[in-house]
């Protein structure tokens, strides 16, 4: 089952300029009961962007008509807690393709390039150079070059060569899927089996 | 031949293949599963019309997102309901061992993996929950994976990663009065921050380490991800060996004793490189309590809140939304704040000893009249023990009640939400806002600091309550 393919985006971007965002606040656990992969959008961010009432709190980002884009920009420790894939569900459902940070929790970065959601990891410098421009213009964008490892800031002409493992990096340029890939490796897994009993 | 860690061991016993610059391919001993992160993944191997490789291997509670009480009746809750029951139908359509609500095997999946002897040395672990560094204890490579890697082991047993760092942390000496395996997790972070270990699996030594029982040394490894590890471990001995002896699943006869011949070398040669180590000197470490929103943010019970100018710049933003959401301030002393709720229980510290050691600190004591609690044993055969011990009496006789085995109040899926605004000292893992649910103020602390909670009605140093 391929995943959406990515090669280059260019975007505003939603800035959320608070360390350590986790999984809780991206999703919370009582959005968790559904049985399908769709719809986590709704409730993405949920206590942050909604008061008690459901009424959409003005001051988040997310709700302020200047913000827009497929690029969501968090600071450090992106991600941190549950496993719940239902994180990464919501943001790529809600309409984001990249994320940005300067560091990203493990689980949170696995699920994320499982979904065909690019974490794009930063220097503490260059987050806070995006910081700043979007704070001063929001309509100002973002390019990910996922070939060439690079982001830039267009307004500034700031380009920061970002990591990513060479094996995930063709899996999102193809669009390949990993249990497809596992599935090719079924010989070596019941060779492996095979020695594991022995011993 | 090259020195190895105990990591490092395991590891490569599992490697099937490695991937040319990218992950390995990691062979999974024991998968076990759950209700909220396995119906996407059941659904996606039946959409690729591929089976379940090997059901054998994958066992499966309902334990998030049950009620504590009542759990003979129907789920009241529509969609808690149907997504238990979606489990348990996806583990009978693929023959997956289930212990649903009401089995006697029943409880938080990483409680059951141990008392059952399911969890052994030397394995691989995964499960859809971060917490499953809890079998780490044991000597097992254990980790928490998403749920497209659920799908990894159903289709292929096997699950693609890259080999993590390496990080060793020595705990020397004798611990403090009051002081637990909850208090030194906690201290821990505190010191490397929440994020200070990601990247790096963990492994956990030193004479203080060794000390602990397995259920003090579980606990230990499950809050490793609260510093971002991605897994704990601790070398198996003897405490292990005794543990598992003669439970359920664990061998037995002749195949006990060569699986423990096995187990024995499974430990970190002596001139194994990490590539970073971290001493601490277990009398530094006090009674602990967090007051932020992170698990990072803990301070000695007789302490204080750090002050503004303590904390480093870029962080200072994020420090102070976090004692907002508290309603704390900076450089305000803890130790006698009031409490509303006290929450014990969790796969942190559900377990046995758990329930003992804050027992032990209620006996002969009241329940605070300002403070509802909910005490939540991690298994039915927790429930089961507390029972035939006696400490259910010891309980009820102070005002306590038991409730019945799950997630509970940790996570807040079920009906057990700490209210928006109320303070809960809570023996669970997570301090995040709104964790325990809307608004809830979560203050981590060990099960005998909740129990000086529960009986006095606010933060309390519980060695100034015992003997």
């Amino acid at each position: 089952m391929p995943i959406e393919k990515f090669n280059i985006l260019e975007s505003t971007c939603v800035p959320l300029p608070m360390q350590n965002i986790d999984t809780d606040q991206i999703i919370p656990a009582r959005f968790l009961k559904a049985t399908s992969r769709e719809g986590f959008g709704e409730n993405l961010f949920r206590d942050w962007r909604f008061d008690k009432n459901g009424n959409p709190k003005p001051d988040f980002a997310l709700n302020r008509p200047g913000y827009s884009g497929k690029i969501l920009v968090g600071g450090k420790n992106f991600g941190s807690g549950s496993s719940r894939e239902h994180a990464a569900w919501a943001i790529y459902d809600y309409g984001f393709r990249v994320v940005v940070s300067s560091f990203f929790a493990d689980i949170f970065k696995n699920n994320a390039l499982n979904n065909g959601l690019l974490p794009v990891q930063v220097s503490e410098d260059f987050l806070k150079k995006i910081f700043t421009e979007v704070d001063k213009n929001p309509k100002i964008t973002l390019k990910v070059d996922l070939e060439n490892q690079e982001i830039s800031l267009q307004s500034t002409g700031d380009t920061f060569h970002f990591e990513i493992n060479a094996y995930k990096k063709s899996c999102l340029l193809n669009g390949y899927d990993d249990i497809d890939f596992l599935l090719s490796k079924k010989e070596k897994i019941l060779a492996f089996e095979q020695l594991q009993n022995k011993t | 031949m090259e020195a190895k860690t105990l990591f490092d061991k395991i590891w490569d016993s599992h490697v099937v293949d490695s991937v040319k610059n990218g992950p390995d391919i990691l062979y999974i001993d024991q998968h076990f599963i759950h209700e909220v992160t396995s119906p996407q993944a059941f659904t996606g191997i039946e959409k690729r019309g591929v089976p379940l490789f090997r059901p054998q291997k994958t066992l499966a509670t309902a334990d998030h997102n049950i009620p504590t009480q009542n759990q003979e009746l129907p789920i009241r809750e529509k969609l808690s309901q149907i997504q238990v029951k979606t489990l348990t139908d996806n583990c009978e359509k693929h023959g997956v061992q289930l212990f649903g609500l009401g089995h006697p095997h029943n409880g938080i999946v990483h409680v059951i993996g141990a008392e059952l002897g399911v969890t052994q040395p030397g394995m691989t672990i995964v499960c859809g929950d971060s917490h499953t560094s809890t079998h780490g204890a044991f000597g097992s490579i254990a980790f928490g994976i998403g749920t497209s890697e659920v799908e990894m082991v159903f289709a292929s047993q096997c699950v693609l990663q890259p080999k993590p760092k390496k990080m060793r942390i020595n705990i020397e000496g004798k611990l403090n009065k009051g002081v637990t395996s909850k208090d030194i997790i906690l201290y821990i972070i505190s010191q490397i921050s929440a994020s200070g270990a990601t990247g790096y699996f963990v492994e956990y030594a030193g004479s203080a380490i060794r000390s602990l029982s397995m259920d003090a040394r579980m606990t230990i490894c499950n809050m490793s991800i609260e510093m971002g590890a991605r897994g704990g471990m601790i070398a198996p001995d003897k405490v292990t060996f005794d543990y598992l002896k003669d439970r359920e699943y664990a061998p037995k006869g002749a195949d006990w004793d060569k699986a423990v011949e096995k187990w024995k070398a499974l430990k970190t040669d002596e001139d194994a490189v990490f590539d970073r180590e971290i001493n601490i000197n277990a009398a530094d470490i006090q009674p602990m309590i967090t007051y932020g929103t992170n698990p990072g943010m803990g301070t000695f019970i007789d302490g204080k809140i750090p002050e503004l100018e303590d904390i480093i710049p870029e962080s200072r933003e994020s420090f102070q939304k976090a004692l907002n959401y508290m309603d704390f301030t900076p450089g305000m002393e803890l130790a006698g704040h009031p409490v509303d709720y006290v929450f014990l229980g969790s796969c942190t510290n559900g377990r046995i000893e758990d329930i003992r050691a804050f027992t032990s600190l209620v006996k002969g004591r009241k329940k605070a009249e300002n403070i509802t609690a909910w005490i939540v044993p991690g298994s039915k055969q927790v429930e089961k023990q507390a029972r035939d011990e006696g400490l259910l009496e010891i309980l009820e006789e102070a005002g306590f009640q038991l409730r019945q085995p799950g997630c509970s109040a940790c996570l807040a899926m079920n009906e057990d939400k700490i209210p928006s605004g109320k303070y809960a000292v809570s023996t669970s893992n997570r301090n995040f806002e709104g964790r325990q649910g809307p608004g809830s103020r979560t203050l981590l602390a060990s099960p005998l600091t909740a129990a000086a909670a529960a009986v006095t009605g606010k933060i309390t140093n519980p060695a100034d309550l015992i003997d």
